[in-house]
């Protein structure tokens, strides 16, 4: 949990999505350990599965071939325990769907997780209504809560007032995928979140570019990239390349926002 | 942040949908419990069962059946001659009702044999609502009838290449579309499956089925059937007969599921038939009986019928399983395909080849049982849909020797 509130001490933060097992299990790792140390302030390792119905075609697609290529929720875990090895020292939130979890054991997996060097996890399919009975073997580490624009106010206070760690507030009504334009109204949503909270608000689905990031970033505590990410990384011929410059790109143009406000 | 009704059945159901889907599903169930209340709803939904979907359908005594069968008195409750062909019309009428309750303009569905697709193209025709149906690429091809029937109707038919490309991965787009679109979009969905209140409110949508059923066993025949017996994709349609005798108690329920190939051959959509790949998971927002991977990953699913073509079921089977209430077996492609040709010769009726795993059941059976007990079968569908299927799949088994 540390490392999550030292993660926070300098805002915005940037904290982008990579699936482990994309394009294949070595170079995923590689991937996020260059996240990691070109600028990433905390990452979301994907674990994947084979119907993750919050996520657009970028995400399904990686996934689907993390999943071909044999990767496991095992060796995501222990892709973790690598990054710890190597020297990465930001927080790792674990994200994914509940299906894998619940096969794997909610107690192991929860333990391994921690064991590994987790912080946390997010996982969209399981709102609070469901998040008794994984709340049980979670102790210190969150559940990261996630809202959105259709989430109403009386809703959004409940939530809000039991979240740890961060808020993860869904821009957009939709699926997981860059937008060419920022959403609507963004600067209310946030608003709104802040009225029933002090921790930290950060803002996912639809950003693409380090200027959106950056335009978000005046509004928000920490900006999360996950389709732009997966992509550029994903689809470039050197990944491991391609993730120190998009980690540095978003990094400065976040961070550019920090000095101009000093 | 509870819902109005249980929104799980034990230990099964729930909600396990991202959160901006949480508000609709609140907003529908409010829509859903006081349309329940509503006598001008009751009335309408009523009146359009009756002169619109021509209910209620018939209970057929399936005479040269029972006698070929030399057991039990064979019965079917005919769902096939529902309007569209199948019981699927029943749920899409009252959920559609409850579109225009909410003030929303379009619907998305999803379909694996097509009949849910048909039924929901039917209803958005008839109340004026947009109409998108996702369907996966393998099933379009299996079921051409049907995706011609849905373009007929003015309905969309968006292919899904995604995964399996079925019925699961329908549900994923029907579902991304549902999120994307939420604020005047209702995800018309086909089966007691999915988020709470789906499960109840298809359940009640069709108990209908069951309920003149056993108001039409009493009038025609003067007693309870011993045994009833229906197919079990996702499991609207046996939910909707079950519900009509589960406070009988001498009345045995059975569930038939996909066997496909074989349960050894594990290629098969048999959830409560193979313990070696089916286990408690969450799937499409329900908690639920599904065939998975050690992984937890959702297991690839086999049947010659792709509307039971469909990793997981329906939450409140899994209870009534859990309870001993009712019973789950399953038929496989050969036996569905027995069933069917049995059924066509027969009794000249020509039943889907997800009904005719029900039926199946029904000659296996019937023969063990003494003339004086009788056998219900809800006859979900018919199968003009399926006749490239068997024709094809019958001529195979010919040259295999198997029918």
């Amino acid at each position: 949990m540390s490392r999550i509130s030292d993660a926070f001490k300098q805002k915005p933060i940037f904290m982008p999505y990579y699936p482990v097992g994309y394009p294949d299990l070595e170079t995923s790792i590689n991937v996020l350990e260059a996240l990691a140390k070109n600028g990433a302030d905390l990452i979301e390792v994907g674990f994947s599965f084979s119907d993750p119905l919050a996520d657009g075609p970028v995400i399904q697609k990686a996934t689907q071939v993390a999943l071909e290529r044999g990767v496991t929720t095992q060796k995501v875990i222990d892709a973790v325990a690598e990054l710890r090895k190597r020297g990465v020292t930001i927080p790792l939130i674990l994200m994914g769907y509940y299906n894998p979890m619940l096969a794997y054991g909610l107690e192991n997996f929860v333990l391994a997780a921690r064991t590994a060097g987790a912080d946390g996890f997010i996982i969209p399919d399981l709102p609070p209504e469901e998040s008794g009975e994984l709340a049980a073997f979670l102790g210190d580490l969150p559940q990261i809560c996630m809202l959105a624009p259709t989430t109403s106010g009386e809703r959004m206070e409940k939530i809000a007032r039991q979240a740890r760690g961060f808020i993860y507030l869904v821009s957009v009504t939709g699926v997981t995928g860059s937008r060419t334009d920022l959403p609507n109204g963004i600067d209310e949503l946030i608003q709104r979140v802040r009225e029933h909270t002090d921790i930290p608000v950060c803002v996912g689905f639809g950003i693409g570019t380090p200027e959106q990031a950056r335009a978000v970033g005046i509004l928000a505590d920490g900006v999360i990239v996950g389709s732009a990410c997966v992509r550029a990384i994903g689809e470039s011929p050197e990944p491991v390349k391609a993730a120190r410059e998009f980690a540095k790109a978003f990094s400065e143009s976040l961070s550019s926002r920090n000095k101009n406000q000093a | 942040m509870t819902t109005l009704l249980p929104a799980k059945f034990g230990p099964y159901g729930g909600q396990y949908v991202p959160e901006t889907l949480m508000p609709a599903l609140a907003e529908l169930e409010a829509a859903f419990v006081e349309s329940q209340k509503d006598a001008e709803f009751q009335k309408e939904f009523k009146n359009l069962l009756a002169t619109y979907v021509g209910r209620p359908t018939p209970l057929t005594y399936a005479r040269r059946l029972s006698e070929k069968l030399g057991g039990a008195q064979i019965y079917l409750k005919r769902e096939d001659l529902a309007h569209t062909g199948a019981h699927k019309i029943n749920n899409a009428l009252g959920q559609a009702l409850l579109v225009k309750r909410m003030g929303k303009r379009r619907v998305v569905a999803e379909t694996g044999a097509g009949q849910h697709g048909v039924a929901t193209a039917t209803v958005s025709a008839l109340l004026g609502l947009e109409c998108v149906v996702y369907m996966g690429e393998v099933d379009i091809a299996r079921q051409e009838p049907n995706v011609f029937r849905m373009k007929l109707l003015g309905a969309e038919v968006r292919p899904v290449s995604s995964g399996t490309r079925t019925l699961k991965d329908a549900i994923n787009e029907a579902i991304r579309d549902w999120v994307t679109n939420v604020g005047d979009t209702h995800y018309l969905l086909g089966s007691a499956l999915g988020p709470h209140p789906y499960p109840t409110m298809v359940r009640t949508f069709q108990s209908t089925i069951g309920q003149e059923a056993r108001t039409q066993m009493l009038a025609q025949v003067g007693r309870l059937p011993d045994t009833v017996i229906a197919c079990v994709g996702g499991g609207s349609n046996a939910i909707g007969i079950f519900s009509g005798f589960l406070n009988d108690e001498s009345v045995e329920l059975i569930g038939v599921e996909a066997g496909g190939d074989g349960i050894a051959s594990g290629k098969h959509a048999a959830r409560f038939g193979d313990p070696s790949k089916s286990r408690i998971g969450v799937i499409h927002g329900t908690r639920t009986y599904v065939l998975q991977t050690p992984d937890g990953q959702i297991a690839d699913t086999h049947s010659v019928s792709a509307g039971l073509d469909y990793a997981a079921v329906g939450p409140e089977h899994s209870l009534l399983r859990d309870m001993e209430r009712a019973f789950y077996t399953s038929a496989t492609d050969n036996e569905a395909l027995e069933g069917f040709s049995t059924l066509c010769k027969t009794e000249g009726i020509i039943p889907a080849l997800e009904s005719s795993h029900a039926v199946a059941e029904a000659l296996k059976r019937a023969p063990k049982m003494r003339p004086d007990q009788i056998i219900l079968i809800n006859l979900s569908g018919r199968g003009d849909k399926d006749l490239n299927i068997v024709t094809s799949a019958l001529r195979v088994s010919t040259m295999g020797g198997k029918i």
